[in-house]
């Protein structure tokens, strides 16, 4: 029997405000000392009043609207009620029936095909307070509350159930990452916690119109970590369906180590949020005109300024995703063009120059050292430089990545490198000679082996030439040089 | 309306609350007694009236997004029941 995979995804991002959503301490708790970052509003004391942050409400209808959201006349507050540590108040300031979006969607793009997965709404709420389990010596177990962390922000994105594949969650989990920081509202970031997911995942017989019991996985902590836990869980659930046992609607968390999702402990009741609307917070009634006004100074999103790289640089549509999925290395792209380096070269193809290079030697260092692009230490400019004396031909392809890596990791200027290690091209014929005449000395076989009509056999002495000047020599006069030698000889 | 012994003894674990007998026996009419007064309340026929969840004309009440000092980590743990260096320490919590 075939299944078709079902998934839903929610995801939680912290919005980049100054402040916390109900009060003035600040949201930049990352590098804080526990409970510094905290007010009687964060926890919960009595008679305190929470006021809504402008900023925080701003951001989200800015975001609902990038997801092609409705955003309503009317929206409200309400308190979902649950026990848990991590709630100062017993509660936590959510949204249930009137959220700032509902009903966007967002496009991926899998196999070439696009496709719309459905947002079903977008609201706002706060986060909750970090908690730390611990062990006692004597075995007790017992969990450290660090509250810092309670009142930021956050934003939920409630994702339909549209996706069809573990590679459809992943392209749908990229681009509201992209959109997000195309937006400057979250710095989306996973591995921080800033960018946080929990799937929905279950599967339906191919002639079936119901889907089997849904799954809800939790605990992924990167965009791998939901990939592999989608992949194991479709698995999963194919295996005990076609093994004709009855698979069971719960909660599973991902187990990074092993591999695995497992069930979690089920709560010994049902949730009972008693959701009711917070009697602390007036509602928020969005004018008109504001919210349009939001709408109109929405930055240019991904997908916008790919078709405007493709129309403007004459860039392939390939290359214009790969730069425009990050906000930062689009942006350094238009820096390099902004330079006009190398000068020569028409724009289109000095696009294409450039691009090559950011998706190609600086991407491989980028992700090599975990580096952000926007924090690398080659500025565009430097970088263009380079280009320039690549297409002088200066310098070899090959010293360009050497010293591209040397500018790379120490953030040397590329003319000083160029003095230090001398790694200009030798187009000294002089030079050249004496490298191409040792050459055919030292390796007789080869030598034969090109007079006995063994063309392979040049290019193993254009090697032996290139190796003996560390890649300098010009690769051209290199070959013409062997050629004349060879036929002299 | 007359609630259950379970339906107490739901809302109880719900607020963390420990009853003891005498007590399910008392809250259980004392919870009865107050919902009957909404069914009394419910008569009145409101189909004209808009739901709201607020009793004072108040809306869109936002601060500006500034960061102010918070309070001194000492006074923050001050009335923790439990404390442990810079947290506050609790019980296990069972996922």
């Amino acid at each position: 029997m075939n299944f078709e995979t079902i998934i839903g995804l929610e995801v939680h991002a912290q919005l980049l405000t100054k402040s916390k959503m109900f009060c003035r301490c600040s949201a930049d708790y990352a590098s804080a000392p526990p409970n510094t970052h905290v007010c009687p509003v964060c926890l919960g004391m009595p008679g305190v009043l929470p006021t809504i942050n402008q900023q925080a409400v701003e951001y989200t209808i800015m975001t609902a609207l990038a997801l092609s959201c409705t955003v309503p006349d009317y929206t409200k507050f309400d308190r979902k009620n649950y026990p848990y540590p991590d709630l100062m108040k017993g509660y936590q300031i959510s949204q249930s029936d009137a959220p700032f979006g509902h009903r966007g969607w967002l496009t991926i793009e899998t196999n070439g095909e696009k496709k719309r997965i459905g947002i079903a709404n977008v609201h706002l709420e706060e986060d909750v307070a970090k908690l730390i389990h611990r062990i006692s010596p004597d075995g007790e177990s017992y969990s450290l509350v660090d509250v810092n962390r309670s009142g930021v922000p956050l934003m939920e994105i409630v994702g339909e159930p549209d996706l069809r594949s573990p590679e459809e969650a992943r392209q749908y989990l990229m681009k509201l990452r992209s959109i997000l920081r195309y937006l400057g509202v979250s710095t989306a970031n996973m591995e921080e916690g800033s960018f946080r997911c929990d799937a929905n995942i279950s599967i339906r017989p191919e002639n079936s119109s119901a889907p089997l019991a849904k799954v809800e996985v939790k605990n992924m902590n990167s965009f791998k970590a939901v990939y592999r836990a989608l992949e194991y869980e479709a698995k999963r659930q194919r295996r005990i369906a076609l093994e004709g046992k009855k698979l069971s609607q719960e909660t599973r968390g991902w187990v990074e180590e092993k591999g695995i999702t497992v069930a979690q402990r089920s709560k010994e009741y049902a949730h009972d949020y008693r959701y009711f609307p917070e009697p602390d917070l007036p509602p928020l009634v969005l004018n008109r005109e504001w919210v349009k006004e939001i709408g109109s100074k929405l930055p240019e999103l991904p997908e916008a300024r790919r078709d405007r790289f493709v129309a403007e640089y004459n860039l392939p549509p390939y290359d214009a995703n790969l730069l425009t999925s990050s906000k930062a290395m689009a942006d350094y792209f238009e820096a390099c063009l902004k330079t006009g380096v190398p000068h020569s070269l028409s724009s289109a193809k000095r696009a294409k120059m450039v691009s090559n290079w950011l998706s190609g030697e600086f991407s491989r260092l980028l992700n090599a050292t975990n580096t952000e692009i926007d924090n690398s230490k080659v500025s565009p400019e430097q970088l263009c430089l380079l280009l320039d004396l690549v297409h002088k031909a200066s310098i070899s392809g090959t010293s360009a990545k050497l010293m591209f890596k040397e500018m790379f990791n120490s953030g040397k200027l590329a003319d000083d490198i160029i003095a230090q290690q001398g790694l200009s091209q030798i187009s000294d014929t002089g030079v050249i000679e004496r490298e191409v005449m040792a050459a055919i000395r030292n390796n007789a076989q080869a030598v034969t082996d090109y007079k006995a009509g063994k063309r392979q056999s040049l290019k193993f002495l254009v090697g032996q030439v290139m190796r003996a000047t560390r890649g300098r020599a010009n690769p051209r006069l290199v070959n013409e040089l062997l050629e004349e030698k060879l036929e002299e000889g | 309306m007359k609630l259950s012994r379970e339906e107490v003894l739901h809302i109880a674990q719900l607020a963390r609350l420990g009853l003891t007998e005498t007590e399910v026996d008392r809250l259980s009419e004392q919870l009865s007694d107050i919902l009957e007064n909404f069914e009394v309340l419910q008569q009145v026929d409101t189909s004209d009236v808009p739901p709201t969840a607020q009793s004072i004309p108040l809306q869109n009440v936002t601060k500006g997004d500034e960061a102010a000092a918070s309070l001194p980590q000492s006074q923050i743990l001050a009335n923790a029941p439990r404390r442990d260096g810079e947290f506050f320490r609790v019980k296990a919590v069972l996922e």
